[in-house]
């Protein structure tokens, strides 16, 4: 009963009634778009005001300073120091150091001291308030006193140093540093 | 998230933070919420890029962490926030507005707090009052109290808000709050402190940096022992507050709109009836209290002399005009007028699609998309009759605008069998998913127009670092005291093809930059719509 007319080209109704005639039917598609189609249409020109041109300043000025803020992580790469940087380097003195105030951020963010250190602390929201006081007032020591305090032989800022340690320790401490509770 | 914001996210954070930032963003927000364990194992990235990255995330205020959501005592989760991500396109938009309001100390403030993500008010005073200074004549400097006046004023107005607490006890604000450990991060406004500035002792002035050669670590040194004092502020942060921002560029473009639709008075009445009750409106309502006409001429600066009948006039022409930007609320008072905020966003939203429509299509397009606007539903045979357009090409530009989504085609079958001769097809236009549909348009035009300027500088990057280079070396034998043939010399190191190539380079990065800009304010139009719609419906 429903078969009849199935898969048979010929249209069961008159297709003129939806409007359409022979001659009006738009061409068919054969395949996508174009990745770039053509237009008909011009975009109109940008707006060329002063306050546009101030906020085009401002946003080159800012996309340049954020790239020179210790905030831009680089990638880790040892290759040597090509002779093109040498120059370039100058421009990126402004406060290479930024120290994040600890008692916003987790704890286990924190770069690692030493390992004696990451071994007290086993879990890292758990931690008892008094346990937590005593771990900022160690930390600050270590800040004003990182230079004194540090055991190995790095020259003054661990930051940097842990930062290009190439993550070889993170398969040994990784059980350590973490919460601990997970054992796979 | 979509896949267009996602990814423009990803240019952002890239362009701004780095690539190993932008590999953990991105994974963050296609991900959802996850521990530092599982984004290590997954990323398969360093241990201290991750940390370091989510530091920085963090400082910034796009990623957020809460810790024991499966129970107490389980690792913190980190959830990056897109739309803080994507607040990074407007950064110009907003240091330029601090700059229009507040002058100069307004705009450094905003900027350094843009820049740095979060800062305690005392760096921040401190950091722009030597910036300030740097730019001032040999001898004057700026003093400390002065620019703790401007951001005061930035707090009282809402333009800078606190940090909310943490999830972490604060040491800091915890004599009179004691923050509860918090699980979910809660949004600004619900601190109650939120607006209140802390006494900060701060005398001093603004210094210049020295240039001699070992400056920058006598800076440095001095940094850390300056940092060392305590002002009274220690682990208060600020943050700039986005959406009092939003609320502006808003109130801006419901000005601006009747600027261009009426006149300047006009747009001048609608600047002092949002003034008015910037204080006394909620944030989100759909329109400003009443305001009654003897108010507002009370309320209007002298300067412009309107008139009191003149005044009722104008509201009356305002009331009656078809964006109903302002609309009546009573008759007492001589009458209470409100401004229609959520209407004038509605309106303003269909404005830009009818032009986009236009833009794209042709203005014969754009006909039938407004008719449709207005009418709802019609037939084909109505689309052509109506717009007056010849059936063959009408029907060309509706297939068009059906084929790209502007224009939704609805079905009404008189008999179950769906039968195309018994059936009617009507055309309609949705206004809500073709502006949520423009979004995503948008969303995709800026990602191209950072990633085609990624490339036009990747291609002329060797040109670039030379000319960097070049700058460099000059500077630094202008600085020694060189012979201007020195210079010359150096100079002329840039050949003549080579300056024309970097000035089309220049020109080029300039236009890409200026459409991203201007295609945010679209952007902005168009979410403060979506948004407001949200709230109503």
């Amino acid at each position: 009963m429903a078969g009849k007319g199935r898969g048979v080209a010929a249209f069961t109704f008159n297709i003129e009634a939806l409007g359409i005639s022979r001659g009006s039917m738009p061409e068919t598609r054969v395949g996508p778009s174009p990745l770039f189609p053509h237009t008909d249409f011009k975009p109109v020109p940008l707006k060329d005001g002063e306050d546009d041109n101030y906020m085009l300043a401002l946003k080159q000025e800012m996309r340049g300073i954020m790239q020179q803020r210790p905030h831009n992580i680089k990638p880790l790469n040892n290759k040597v120091e090509r002779y093109t940087e040498r120059y370039l380097k100058k421009l990126k003195v402004e406060d290479e150091e930024w120290t994040p105030d600890w008692n916003l951020f987790p704890k286990e963010l924190m770069p690692q001291k030493k390992k004696t250190h990451s071994k007290t602390d086993d879990g890292t929201t758990e931690n008892s308030d008094d346990e937590k006081e005593k771990k900022k007032e160690n930390e600050e020591e270590e800040l004003e006193e990182e230079e004194v305090d540090e055991e190995d032989i790095e020259e003054e800022n661990d930051y940097i140093e842990s930062y290009f340690d190439n993550g070889e320790d993170f398969a040994a401490d990784s059980d350590d540093n973490m919460d601990g509770e997970a054992t796979y | 998230m979509t896949a267009n914001e996602v990814r423009l996210c990803g240019l952002l954070l890239r362009e701004h933070f780095g690539e190993v930032v932008e590999k953990v963003g991105t994974h963050l927000l296609k991900n959802g919420p996850e521990t530092l364990r599982t984004i290590i194992h997954e990323t398969g990235m360093p241990l201290d890029q991750v940390k370091k990255s989510l530091c920085v995330l963090m400082q910034q205020g796009a990623c957020t962490f809460c810790s024991g959501r499966k129970g107490p005592g389980s690792p913190a989760e980190y959830c990056a926030n897109g739309d803080r991500i994507l607040r990074i396109l407007r950064y110009p938009r907003y240091i330029y507005t601090a700059k229009t309001l507040y002058g100069d100390t307004g705009e450094l403030i905003i900027e350094e707090l843009l820049q740095r993500g979060h800062l305690t008010m005392s760096e921040t005073v401190k950091t722009v009052a030597d910036r300030l200074t740097q730019n001032m004549e040999e001898g004057r400097s700026m003093d400390y109290s002065e620019v703790s006046s401007s951001f005061s004023k930035l707090v009282e107005t809402h333009f800078l808000q606190r940090c909310p607490p943490v999830g972490v006890e604060k040491k800091a604000s915890s004599s009179d709050n004691p923050a509860p450990p918090v699980t979910n991060p809660e949004s600004a406004e619900s601190f109650p402190d939120c607006y209140k500035v802390p006494h900060v002792t701060l005398i001093g002035r603004g210094k210049r940096p020295l240039v001699t050669e070992d400056g920058e670590e006598q800076r440095n040194a001095k940094k850390r022992k300056l940092d060392a004092q305590a002002h009274g502020d220690e682990g208060i942060y600020w943050q700039v507050n986005f959406e009092r921002f939003h609320l502006h560029f808003r109130d801006q473009t419901i000005i601006s709109a009747v600027a261009n639709k009426l006149d300047q008075t006009s747009s001048e009445i609608v600047r002092t009836m949002l003034r008015m009750s910037e204080v006394t409106t909620a944030p989100l309502a759909p329109s400003t209290k009443p305001l009654s006409a003897n108010e507002i001429f009370r309320s209007l600066p002298s300067s412009y002399s309107i008139q009191r009948q003149i005044l009722d006039q104008y509201l009356s022409l305002l009331v009656d005009d078809p964006m109903e930007f302002v609309g009546k609320a009573g008759e007492s008072g001589g009458g209470m007028f409100v401004v229609n905020l959520h209407r004038a966003l509605a309106n303003l939203a269909r404005a830009t699609l009818e032009s986009v429509v236009q833009e794209r299509f042709g203005s014969r397009s754009a006909r039938i998309f407004r008719l449709l606007l207005r009418t709802r539903h019609l037939e084909q045979k109505q689309v052509e009759d109506f717009a007056m357009i010849p059936a063959k090409e009408a029907k060309e530009m509706l297939y068009t605008l059906v084929s790209e989504n502007l224009v939704q085609l609805q079905e009404v079958p008189k008999t179950p069998d769906y039968a195309p001769s018994r059936t009617f097809y009507l055309y309609t236009v949705n206004q809500l998913p073709t502006a949520r549909m423009l979004l995503q348009n948008c969303y995709k035009s800026v990602g191209n127009l950072i990633e085609r300027r990624l490339f036009e500088t990747k291609e002329s990057k060797r040109l670039l670092e030379k000319s960097q280079r070049i700058e460099a070396i000059l500077a630094s034998l202008q600085a020694s005291g060189a012979e201007p043939e020195q210079l010359t010399e150096v100079e002329e190191m840039i050949t003549a093809a080579e300056k024309q190539q970097l000035s089309a380079l220049r020109l080029h990065v300039n236009k890409l930059d200026s459409a991203e800009n201007q295609v945010d304010e679209t952007i902005f139009l168009l979410e403060s719509y979506i948004f407001s719609t949200s709230l109503t419906g």
